[in-house]
């Protein structure tokens, strides 16, 4: 359904933008009709840039973005238009996108003016109803609110159901539930794991990784703008490859088990590193005479639907 | 015993009434132990860190009584706390990334926060240079503005400052939740080595994210609405709570392991309540499933088992009725 071939980004950045910030580079990936993806990163990895790419809110430096045969970034007046229907996103705070001298709803009537202009009243009500029902929330208790009256996860399923109105296919949900409280947290992971047995594509953006665990089948692992590891999540969650998810996964803090005491990698990270593997000078087990210092590794496929950027993978 | 606290009651003044963010709550914090204080946002966690330290407007002292060390806290006094603060109590504050003053080098920066205490800040470099290894900063830092530091340079930059004075209560509020998975584990293991090595003595960590502080804290504390709900060691406040909030927090908790289709979970419905008008007698009743007639009742906090306290009337049974 979504395709992502090759995308780069290069911000400019200091004065007169003399310095070049590579935030995302090269990363190609799928996501099915009705699969769930994980964009996995820290701060800083770009996985909000490629998010925003998608969804056309910047633009790519280079690589296609070919959602349903066409490529986005060609797309134009009705065109794109038509591509807003079938893709929507969510973002993190839920407070900031409303604007809140207006009441909540003007969300749904924004939708309204710009995709159904014709529709006649009852109908609109009644859709509204259904996609409000349809995220777990009381239509009576929701409507005519200002966006102070409402919690974080009401706003948060407020701003689903307005993407549910144009019945997308495909839903950007970038960090979507990190600013909500854990009692209602889950309940909107729910509704997105329900949204996708109803036949929704979700590129689910987080920092989180049981969360990404949780709800995900296939995850994209990403540090610098490269993708250190991908494949199916249960590959990358039972036998990481790369140093980095590695880390990770052991610095995850469990309910199941304590941390190991080890050293921590504490080497500040610099923007981006180009003309080496991003990881090269944190990983433990770099070894120049692979080459590590001089290119980034290839993805390179360790068992079936799991692939890895790192050379003393292949060498292995 | 380091920290005792008696029936605090701190409220905030707003022009539509008081805010009843804190409202009765009666623990103690043993020497040496780091209590994670647990809880969604706005059930006061926070408050009670910050009236431990500095309680000012629109903060409104009503009643209570706080114990460090032997000795009563002002703490409904701002003035008379400046004594105290710092040096016997100190914070690690929630947006430790902007607690820098920007046009001051830290090294400065650091030097007048002494002088404020008269503490000369000659005497005390050496043990600055000591804790600036523990948390694997370089000495250069003294001599940089805060802009010049990451995020996770700054957080433990203020820890080290927080905690210069060696203080008996160290509160952080929140000090991992802005950092990346691979520096909140590290900041967090600090503060663990900072506590064994005496840089303070006790320590309330306050956190949303329960499972950091299934990996340093010693006993958790659980907060619900202006109350508090249940205090217990760790283990036991992640393996067999026995309020049924923590129960139904501890179970909506997604870990790594935990899949959709294999197990799902389930959020606790309802909203917790307004604390500007809060309900009578227990405050969990209206969400909580096993609510009965008695919990129109505000339940005691009592101690069910030793050191295992909880404000239930079901489930502490015999020993709330006593």
């Amino acid at each position: 359904m979504l395709k992502l071939e090759e995308i780069s980004k290069v911000y400019r950045v200091g004065a007169f933008g003399g310095k070049e910030l590579h935030a995302v580079s090269n990363v190609s990936f799928n996501v099915k009709d009705g699969e769930v993806v994980s964009l996995i990163g820290e701060s800083g990895s770009g996985k909000s840039t490629i998010g925003k790419m998608i969804l056309r809110l910047i633009s790519t430096t280079s690589g296609n973005i070919i959602f349903n045969d066409a490529n986005i970034s060609t797309l134009s007046g009705g065109n794109l238009k038509e591509y807003y229907r079938n893709v929507q996103g969510v973002f993190q705070d839920p407070f900031s996108s409303y604007n809140p001298i207006f009441k909540a709803d003007r969300v749904f009537r924004l939708i309204r003016e710009e995709f159904y202009p014709g529709t006649p009243d009852r109908e609109w009500d009644a859709k509204i109803e259904d996609a409000l029902c349809a995220v777990g929330l009381n239509p009576e208790h929701v409507l005519n609110k200002f966006p102070h009256q409402l919690s974080g996860g009401q706003l948060q399923r407020f701003l689903i159901a307005r993407a549910l109105l144009l019945n997308i296919k495909f839903l950007v949900a970038d960090e979507i539930i990190s600013m909500l409280d854990a009692s209602t947290r889950i309940d909107v992971l729910n509704l997105l794991a329900e949204l996708k047995s109803r036949g929704l594509s979700i590129l689910f953006i987080t920092h989180d990784l049981s969360l990404a665990h949780y709800i995900s089948e296939q995850a994209v692992i990403l540090y610098r703008g490269c993708v250190t590891e991908m494949g199916a999540t249960d590959h990358i969650f039972d036998n990481p490859v790369h140093p980095y998810t590695r880390m990770l996964m052991a610095s995850v803090p469990r309910l199941d088990k304590k941390w190991e005491h080890g050293v921590v990698d504490l080497k500040e990270k610099h923007a981006a590193v180009t003309g080496c593997c991003a990881f090269y000078d944190r990983c433990p087990i770099a070894d120049k005479s692979l080459g590590c210092d001089k290119f980034q590794p290839m993805l390179t496929e360790a068992e079936p639907d799991h692939f890895v950027a790192c050379y003393r993978h292949v060498e292995r | 015993m380091s920290l005792q606290v008696d029936n605090l009651r701190v409220y905030y003044q707003t022009l539509r009434g008081d805010v009843k963010a804190l409202d009765g709550a009666t623990f103690t914090l043993a020497d040496g132990e780091i209590m994670g204080l647990a809880g969604e946002s706005g059930c006061g966690k926070t408050t009670l860190g910050h009236s431990l330290i500095r309680l000012a407007l629109p903060m409104r002292f009503i009643e209570g009584r706080v114990t460090l060390d032997g000795e009563e806290l002002p703490i409904w006094d701002t003035e008379k706390m400046n004594d105290f603060r710092f040096k016997k109590i100190s914070i690690i504050p929630q947006y430790a990334m902007n607690a820098m003053n920007p046009t001051r080098k830290i090294g400065r920066m650091t030097a007048e926060l002494l002088g404020s205490r008269k503490v000369d800040f000659k005497d005390i470099l050496p043990e600055l240079k000591r804790r600036l290894d523990l948390v694997k900063l370089s000495h250069d830092v003294l001599d940089m503005y805060p802009i010049e530091l990451s995020g996770g340079m700054k957080q433990r930059m203020v820890m080290v400052l927080s905690t210069l004075l060696d203080p008996s209560l160290l509160i952080a509020d929140e000090i991992t939740s802005a950092l990346d998975v691979s520096s909140q584990k590290a900041v967090a293991e600090m503060l663990v080595e900072f506590r064994n090595r005496k840089c303070c003595n006790s320590a309330i960590v306050i956190t949303h994210d329960i499972s950091i502080l299934y990996q340093i804290a010693d006993s958790i504390m659980v907060m619900y609405a202006g109350q508090l709900a249940e205090k217990a060691s760790t283990e036991t406040i992640i393996h067999a709570p026995r309020h049924p909030y923590t129960k139904l927090l501890i179970s909506s908790l997604p870990e790594v392991g935990v899949k959709y289709t294999e197990r799902r979970l389930t959020g606790i419905p309802g909203n917790p309540p307004l604390l500007l008008d809060p309900p009578v007698g227990c405050r969990f009743r209206e969400r909580c499933p096993i609510a009965f007639e008695k919990c129109i009742e505000i339940p005691p906090f009592v101690e069910i088992e030793p050191g295992h306290f909880i404000a239930c009337w079901k489930e502490a049974g015999t020993h709330a009725q006593a």
